[in-house]
Formats: C-alpha cells, sequence, structure tokens
C-alpha cells in the first residue's frame, strides 16, 4: 500500500552541502514513522512524477544556493519550467507532468530548500549547512506530524 | 576540417564577444563564447564545459575495491557507466580477465538498462519538445510539461521506458542508487527466476515503445531533410567500440574508427592500448581536454562519439528490429556517413530499441540466475576498462600500488570525446543563424539544440536549487555589455 506521505531528498552525496537532500531525509527515515515513505536520488528526474501517485502530502527536500538560512519552506503548484539539459528539472514542473500524464490533481506538495554553502567533488558538507541542516529535521517534525 | 576557427588572434580587438552563460554555478555549467569580426560574422566559437575537476583527486589513494561505488557520483545521470566501466578496468587487477558467463549477463544487463532510461530521458525529456514543436515555437510550451500536454500517451510512454531501465538498473545493480551490483572479478548478485519474469513480462511492451520512438524520428527527418540533414552538420571522424566481428556491442568489445567518408581508420584495436591511440590535448581556455587520434594530428585526428558514431561504425546491429531500423538509416544516409548533429536522435533511438531488445534476450537466458559470480587470477598493476556509455566511450585507467590504493586515475568521458565536436557544431550554428546585433530566444536555441544533440555531461556537478539558470550576454569589442539575457 502506497505511504500517505512521501519524503523526496535529492542530491549528490559527495558534493559537499549537495548532500543535504538525502541527509535529510536519512534523517527523516531514522524516525521509522507510519505512513511516511523516503526517497532519494543523484537528481530528480520525470520518472519520479509516478512516485507521488496516491499521496495525500509530499515534502520535496534538496540543497540550495540562494534559499535564506537555514532553510525555507514553500508550497509549491505545477509550473513549466525549460532547460538545455537532462540534469535539471523543477519540482514544479514535477508536479505538472503528474497533472499531464496521471489527468488528475498532484498532490499538495511542499519545498523545503536547505541553504548549502560549498559544492566541491569530495568535500564533506560544511559546518553551516549541517546546523541548517539540524533546523530543518526539527522543524519537519510540525510538518510530519499533521494529519 | 574547420580548424582554423580554433584560433582567434591573440589581440581580439576587433572581435565582439556574445557570451551565453549560466549564472552562479560553481562548476558543471556550459557556457558558449562566440567572437565576432567587425562585421558581425561569427569567426570564432568555444564551448567551455568545466566540470571535470578533480575527477583524479577523488579516487587517487582510495582502495581499489570502493572505486566502483564511489565513481558512481561523478555523474548523476550515469553513474551505472561509471561503475561498469571502473569495474572491468579493476578485473584487470584482480586478475579477473574474463568474468563468469552470470557475471558478464548481469553487468550487460544492467548496462542495457542504462541506455534505456538515459535514452529515454534524452528523447522524451530533453530533445522532443524542440523536434515536435519546432525550435521557432513558444519556449514555455517547448519543454516537456508541454509535450505532456500535447502529446501526454508520447510522455508517459517516454517516463515509463525510463522507469523500467531504472527498474533493471536496480534489480541487477541491488539499489536505486549507488548499486554495488558489480565488483572486480565479477557481480555480487544473480537475479532470482521470479525476478526475470517479473521484468520479461513489460520487456515486450518496452520493444514496442522504443519502436514506436524510432519511427517518430525517423519520420521527422523524412519530413523535413533540409532542416534534418543540415543543421549543425560538419563532418569528422568516428571512433566507437564494435564486437570483434565487427555489430553493434555496447558492453565490451575491440576499438574501430571510421574518417568521415566511412574508410577504416583503425579496427581491432585492443583498449588496453588505448594510450597510444589517442592524445588528449590541453587548452588554455578549456579545462576540458581535447583528444584526437596520434596518428593524424590535432587538427585532422578529432572524432565523434556516442551513439551517431556507433550505428554508423558498427556493421550490423544484433537484434533484429534494430538491425532493421539500422539498415533504414543508412539507406537514408546514402551509402555515405550521415554528419548530421540531429541525426544524434535518430540513431540514438536505435540503440534505445537495441538496448530494449537486449534487455529481452538477457532476461531469457538462465546464466543470469547462476550462482558462479566471482573469478580472480594473477594480481597485476594496471588495468583500463571501456564502455560505450549513452553518450559514447568511456575511458576508465587505473593503477594500483601493493598496498591496494589507487595510485594513478585517468578518465575520458564521452563529452570530453566530443569536446571540439560540441564546438564545431555550435559554431556551424551559430555561423547560420546568429547576426550578431541581438541575442534572440530563437537565437539561443538553436545553439542549445546543438548543445542537446550530444547533451554534454553537466551531471558531475551539483543540483542544487538555484544553480541551473542561463544567462546570455552580449559584450561588445570594447567590453561593453550590450545586451544579456535569463534562461531559467
Amino acid at each position: 500500500m502506497t505511504a500517505p506521505v512521501l519524503v523526496f531528498g535529492w542530491g549528490n552525496p559527495s558534493r559537499g552541502d549537495d548532500a543535504l537532500g538525502p541527509l535529510f531525509v536519512d534523517a527523516v527515515e531514522a524516525m521509522k514513522l507510519p505512513g511516511v515513505e523516503c526517497l532519494t536520488d543523484f537528481q530528480l528526474q520525470v520518472e519520479h512524477a509516478l512516485d507521488l501517485k496516491g499521496r495525500e502530502r509530499v515534502l520535496f527536500v534538496d540543497a540550495s544556493a540562494d534559499a535564506a538560512a537555514p532553510f525555507t519552506v514553500e508550497r509549491i503548484e505545477p509550473a513549466r519550467d525549460a532547460s538545455f539539459t537532462t540534469h535539471a528539472v523543477s519540482p514544479q514542473a514535477i508536479l505538472q507532468v503528474f497533472r499531464e500524464v496521471e489527468a488528475e490533481p498532484a498532490p499538495p506538495c511542499w519545498l523545503l530548500a536547505i541553504r548549502g554553502e560549498g559544492w566541491e567533488l569530495g568535500a564533506p558538507t560544511s559546518a553551516t549547512a549541517r546546523e541548517n541542516l539540524r533546523a530543518a529535521i526539527a522543524w519537519s517534525r510540525t510538518w510530519l506530524a499533521q494529519g | 576540417m574547420s580548424f582554423e576557427l580554433e584560433t582567434a588572434p591573440a589581440d581580439a580587438g576587433t572581435l565582439r564577444r556574445v557570451a551565453i552563460d549560466p549564472v552562479s554555478r560553481v562548476e558543471g555549467h556550459g557556457k558558449v563564447t562566440i567572437l565576432l569580426d567587425e562585421h558581425n560574422k561569427v569567426h570564432q566559437v568555444r564551448l567551455h564545459i568545466v566540470e571535470f575537476r578533480g575527477f583524479e583527486r577523488f579516487i587517487q589513494g582510495r582502495p581499489y575495491w570502493e572505486v566502483p561505488v564511489m565513481v558512481q557520483r561523478l555523474c548523476g545521470i550515469c553513474p551505472v557507466s561509471h561503475h561498469l566501466a571502473a569495474s572491468k578496468a579493476l578485473d584487470l587487477i584482480v586478475g579477473a580477465t574474463r568474468v563468469t558467463p552470470t557475471a558478464d549477463k548481469m553487468r550487460r544487463l544492467m548496462h542495457y538498462g542504462q541506455i534505456l532510461q538515459s535514452h529515454a530521458l534524452h528523447f522524451f525529456h530533453l530533445s522532443s519538445p524542440d523536434l515536435l514543436f519546432g525550435f521557432d515555437s513558444e519556449v514555455g510550451r517547448r519543454n516537456i510539461v508541454g509535450v505532456a500536454e500535447k502529446y501526454p500517451e508520447i510522455a508517459k510512454k517516454g517516463i515509463l521506458l525510463r522507469k523500467y531501465g531504472q527498474e533493471v538498473i536496480r534489480l541487477t545493480a541491488g539499489k536505486r542508487v549507488h548499486g554495488t551490483g558489480a565488483v572486480p572479478g565479477g557481480v555480487n548478485r544473480s537475479l532470482s527466476a521470479d525476478e526475470r519474469k517479473d521484468l520479461l513480462k513489460d520487456a515486450y511492451q518496452m520493444i514496442a515503445w522504443s519502436r514506436e520512438a524510432v519511427h517518430i524520428i525517423k519520420e521527422l527527418h523524412q519530413q523535413n531533410p533540409a532542416l534534418y540533414d543540415h543543421f549543425g552538420s560538419f563532418r569528422s571522424n568516428f571512433m566507437g567500440m564494435v564486437a570483434p566481428d565487427g555489430s553493434l556491442d555496447l558492453y565490451h568489445g575491440v576499438l574501430r574508427a571510421k574518417d568521415a567518408d566511412g574508410s577504416i581508420l583503425f579496427d581491432q584495436v585492443d583498449y588496453q592500448t588505448y594510450d597510444r591511440l589517442i592524445t588528449e590535448e590541453v587548452k588554455p581556455w578549456s579545462y576540458m581536454k581535447f583528444p584526437y587520434f596520434t596518428a593524424m594530428g590535432p587538427e585532422h585526428g578529432w572524432y565523434k562519439v556516442g551513439p551517431l558514431a556507433r550505428v554508423q561504425n558498427c556493421d550490423s546491429i544484433p537484434t533484429p528490429f534494430a538491425e532493421h531500423e539500422r539498415l533504414e538509416f543508412v539507406a537514408y544516409a546514402g551509402g555515405k556517413p550521415l554528419h548530421a548533429t540531429l541525426a544524434y536522435h535518430w540513431a540514438r533511438m536505435v540503440e534505445m530499441l537495441f538496448a530494449a531488445e537486449t534487455i529481452k534476450e538477457l532476461l531469457q537466458d538462465d546464466d543470469l540466475s547462476g550462482t558462479e559470480l566471482m573469478t580472480s587470477g594473477e594480481r597485476r598493476r594496471e588495468g583500463v576498462g571501456v564502455i560505450e556509455a549513452p553518450r559514447g566511450t568511456l575511458f576508465h585507467h587505473y593503477q594500483v600500488g601493493d598496498d591496494d590504493l589507487v595510485t594513478m586515475a585517468n578518465l575520458i568521458v564521452s563529452t570530453t570525446h566530443n569536446n571540439q565536436a560540441m564546438n564545431t557544431a555550435v559554431r556551424e550554428v551559430a555561423r547560420q543563424y546568429l547576426d550578431g546585433k541581438e541575442i534572440t530566444e530563437g537565437l539561443l536555441n538553436h545553439i542549445e539544440v546543438a548543445i542537446r544533440a550530444y547533451d554534454p555531461c553537466l551531471s558531475c556537478a551539483t543540483h542544487a536549487l538555484g544553480k541551473m539558470p542561463l544567462e546570455v550576454t552580449l559584450v561588445d569589442a570594447e567590453g561593453t555589455e550590450l545586451d544579456r539575457k535569463y534562461k531559467a
């Protein structure tokens, strides 16, 4: 049976603060909450639209170079975006693809953007980013407890 | 060849610079710089891709057995390709000159799952909006969402093809991401009969959808040959791996190259000797090297890799539907190599069909459920692994010390092989569509269409939010900014 809540984080664990998304998902997974499924990937891609099916709420999580520290949370709506590469797609576009392909509204979705600072290959997460991550995890307990 | 445009005068005082530049990416971005002469004609194009810093440093000093897993973090799009190329190189370190049939077929299945999902993503997500709507259509519509709106069945098939490829990878690699299926000397798992049965029941549908995809792109070519045959077209050599009998094999084989007319330059070359064949040239303006066939020199020895090279480099494709489509491709080209940039998409779909058929055949092979997973032999210090990744030939070369730590790593990724070719494709397009007065959306997109055909590997960089927009800047010869556009 599909879990009603999905937490989906993405990023490269070996690229410094790009690991924030997967690290957040690891933390939520460790909470062992009933009804919450945790998924992670290197990148957000179009097939992840299929992971939205049957959900009541979805939390997308990524590192951000631009978000205000320590993190921002926003409700997101379906939207188009364009890219010159297969290497990036926005969560808003994932919602739009879901709506078009499944012919039904996307579930309510939020985007948690955790501020990161450094992105070098082989670098660990920065101390600042780890602080931001802790704040985001603390916030998530309230969001996850909501019915 | 058009090598003369590679070098601009040191004093480019009469040239106007047009830069297409992503904003705020630390690395991993593509940046196009077009130098115009005083008559606003394109004089030089430089495509900058800067993501490849630090690969070797990331690997050196690590225990060799960690490498097949850690190299997956070099690329979010082709992690399996790095995983398998590293495993093949490190097979030699542990003396496994030939892995067991189960290991060979498990790896092949993983690889063709990767080819299927990557090609599906490329075509349906990246290219189909341009191809189905036209390069000059409304930009807000020309994306996967627009395709999903107007052609929901095509979009859904694309997503499900990719999903299927990912499932093949999950079952062969053990996990959806960061799989560990291949190890130096073999694999650490095989497939159960139930797993094969589950995958096999959808394999026929994947073949059918792949055939439809080939037909879509083939019809587009046939309907508008003036565009498809000439957009960004330029002559070059080709290189790729083929099976010893000359048929297409994306997992293992020998190196073959042809010249622009289709004549063999070299064949049956053992890739362990690649460093005698290829030289990597360094240029001061780019982090990425420019490989060329050593015997021909940098001016004449550069080449294309990837689907367009592979489909025309091989003598046949060993699956029936894909071979039928290859023959149609060859017939369309009229007996000579097709050098059109947009023909990459057609060749890519022929390969996707080949991958789908190969997956079906492999799933029917009981060796996939075998129990002999590993082999070993006399320890060696050096090994080269080569695989045909979705975008082209991928080399992994390692030296390992007696303490089992990697002392030397050299990687040549497909985007590096195609470096000169991509520069040339963008220059040809810029020559055709840039008038030097304004950066129009159409101009930007025509350049991007050429880049998209190769889909240079940028995924080695981060994907954090806010790190993928494009910036377009027009600067005159004095350095004054004339125009700037963002594409987010």
